[in-house]
């Protein structure tokens, strides 16, 4: 299952810049820890202490937020695209 | 995406803008950006979310001890910049070409409480701001920073009031913009929107979905030198709202409100009045005594006051459906810190229907000559239930806040309309009943 991940400004020192990175992993959680092992010290920017999606950082799964689907357990079929996005942004 | 024809900044124009992030002068007693979650601080930059923690960074500032008084406020303009020393702005901000946002009527509104049955209220009307919203506030500080960061494109995600004062904002400032709105925006605000010269671009789907959109367009390399207001020019644009704190406290002689009722979109205005409160009586300009905070939302998007009852400190993101659109944001990025707010200060969050929301602007409109949008018909809507629970204590002094002009909302009240069309002659007014 390869995915494509695009990485928000904050988080890519760790990826050298790229904006966008491919990875393998049936679900979101395998998607990060697939992340985790090509730039090191990324997972603990998206998760917390115990393992769960910080509060400040929105996941879409070809443009669904994963709060609305099955959080890190949602799957990421094959060519799918994630984004990882700041949730801070907004008012209108 | 095609974009129309631009109105680009002219060349004279963006060399009065150079880049000036280096002097501390330009950010006036703003020190440094600081995360919400865990305190890390940054310089100030055009940056909003923590590289550690993804949390919110908002401005910190280091105050000249003594120097900001009620009467070096009161020589100021009247307008946002005499509370210049608190906000990240330049000296002589107030000279630049800029909408002069702010100061708007606090309304003693004895109708409305002698109908509501209360003490003492007000209404902040910050429809009479230059674009009838409160935005203008949140847009002059943005603009200020896009100044200083050299950014030749003002945008931002919108309901519509945004749009328009970013829109009208860049304009005077001799900026380009290009704002983003969910597609089926009311008739009024897209057309205040798009007056001004700008490209507005309307987005098939939720503002969530625009959000999220403009949250990519500054991590690519077409968003470069684009100014995002509350994107990444977020920290700063929250900053204008404490100028709504500052201004009801002033306008009531120095005094904060026991019980003041705000609208939540995205919670930014509510928790930056909270700030504004705390640094009046830091500063030592207002007693320090307890006031109560309540958020108001339409039920069709209350993901906090969903929250609130519920006794979340996390807000779950809804898909919105209400007519006020204004207020229509699903995922709401300042929603914990307003959990936080209302329940410290002991107030509420509590959410209304649409037809609450249009007999709250009727009501409104009828006691006091107040034309709200939806958001105001909202928050009185809101004042009114929790009037009506007990939650809000109808002796206390109580500010409510319209944030937004019923002209830009019509369709809301539609129906409304002459008591009776007649023949222009007296038999036929007496004929009608209204003589
Ligand atoms: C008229 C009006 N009132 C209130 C709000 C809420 O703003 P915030 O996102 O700061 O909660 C908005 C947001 O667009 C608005 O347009
Ligand atoms: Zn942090």
């Amino acid at each position: 299952m390869s995915v494509s991940v695009r990485i928000p400004t904050i988080l890519r020192t760790y990826t050298k810049d790229q904006a966008e990175v491919s990875v393998e992993g049936g679900t979101l959680q395998e998607v990060i820890d697939a992340l985790e092992a090509d730039y090191p010290g990324i997972r603990a920017r998206i998760l917390d202490d115990a393992g769960k999606l910080r509060r400040f950082v929105n996941v879409y799964v070809n443009d669904d937020d994963v709060r609305f689907a099955d959080g890190l357990a949602t799957a990421t079929p094959d060519g799918a695209g994630v984004s990882i996005i700041p949730a801070v942004a907004g008012g209108c | 995406m095609a974009l129309s024809a631009a109105t680009p900044a002219s060349p004279t124009t963006s060399t009065t803008t150079a880049p000036d992030a280096t002097s501390p002068a330009s950010f006036g007693n703003a020190v440094a950006l600081s995360c919400r979650e865990c305190g890390e601080r940054f310089p100030l930059g055009p940056i909003f979310a923590c590289t550690s923690c993804f949390g919110p960074l908002e401005v910190a500032y280091d105050y000249p001890a003594g120097a900001i008084t009620r009467e070096s406020i009161a020589a100021g303009p009247n307008s946002i910049w005499r509370y210049a020393a608190l906000l990240p702005v330049p000296a002589g901000v107030a000279e630049r070409p800029n909408l002069n946002p702010g100061f708007t009527r606090l309304v003693h509104a004895r109708n409305l409480a002698r109908e509501l049955g209360m003490r003492a209220l007000h209404v902040k009307d910050d429809s009479g701001n230059p674009t009838h919203s409160f935005k203008d506030r949140v847009v002059a500080i943005a603009l200020e920073a896009a100044r200083t960061f050299g950014m030749n494109t003002l945008s931002c995600s919108s309901t519509g009031n945004l749009a328009g004062a970013v829109g009208a904002a860049a304009a005077r400032a001799g900026l380009r913009s290009c704002v983003f709105i969910p597609s089926d925006l009311e008739a009024g605000k897209q057309v205040m929107a798009a007056v001004y010269g700008g490209d507005l671009v309307g987005i098939d789907g939720t503002y969530d979905d625009v959000n999220r959109f403009c949250s990519e367009l500054i991590g690519d390399p077409i968003g470069q030198d684009w100014g995002f207001v509350n994107v990444n020019l977020r920290p700063y644009y929250g900053e204008g709202s404490k100028t709504l704190a500052y201004e009801i406290c002033e306008q009531l002689g120095w005094r904060i409100p026991e019980q003041i009722v705000i609208p939540i979109a995205s919670g930014s205005q509510l928790t930056k009045i909270d700030k504004g409160l705390a640094e009046l009586v830091k500063l030592g300009l207002v007693e320090d005594r307890p006031y109560r905070i309540f958020g108001a939302q339409a039920t069709g998007c209350s993901p906090v006051s969903a929250a609130f009852k519920a006794g979340h400190d996390v807000v779950r993101p809804v898909r919105p459906d209400t007519i006020a659109k204004s207020l229509a944001i699903g995922n709401p990025a300042d929603g914990p810190y307003v959990l936080d707010i209302c329940r410290r200060t002991g107030g509420a969050v509590e959410d209304v229907s649409d037809a609450e929301v249009v007999d709250s602007i009727k009501l409104l409109a009828r006691t006091e000559g107040i034309f709200a949008e939806t958001a105001g018909g909202v928050t009185v809507g809101v004042l009114r239930k929790l009037l009506a629970s007990g939650a809000l204590d109808p002796e206390a002094e109580t500010v409510v806040l319209n944030t937004g002009d019923g002209l830009k909302t019509l369709d809301a009240v539609a129906g409304t309309g002459p008591s009776a069309v007649i023949k222009p002659t007296l038999d036929a007014f007496r004929a009608a009943g209204l003589a």
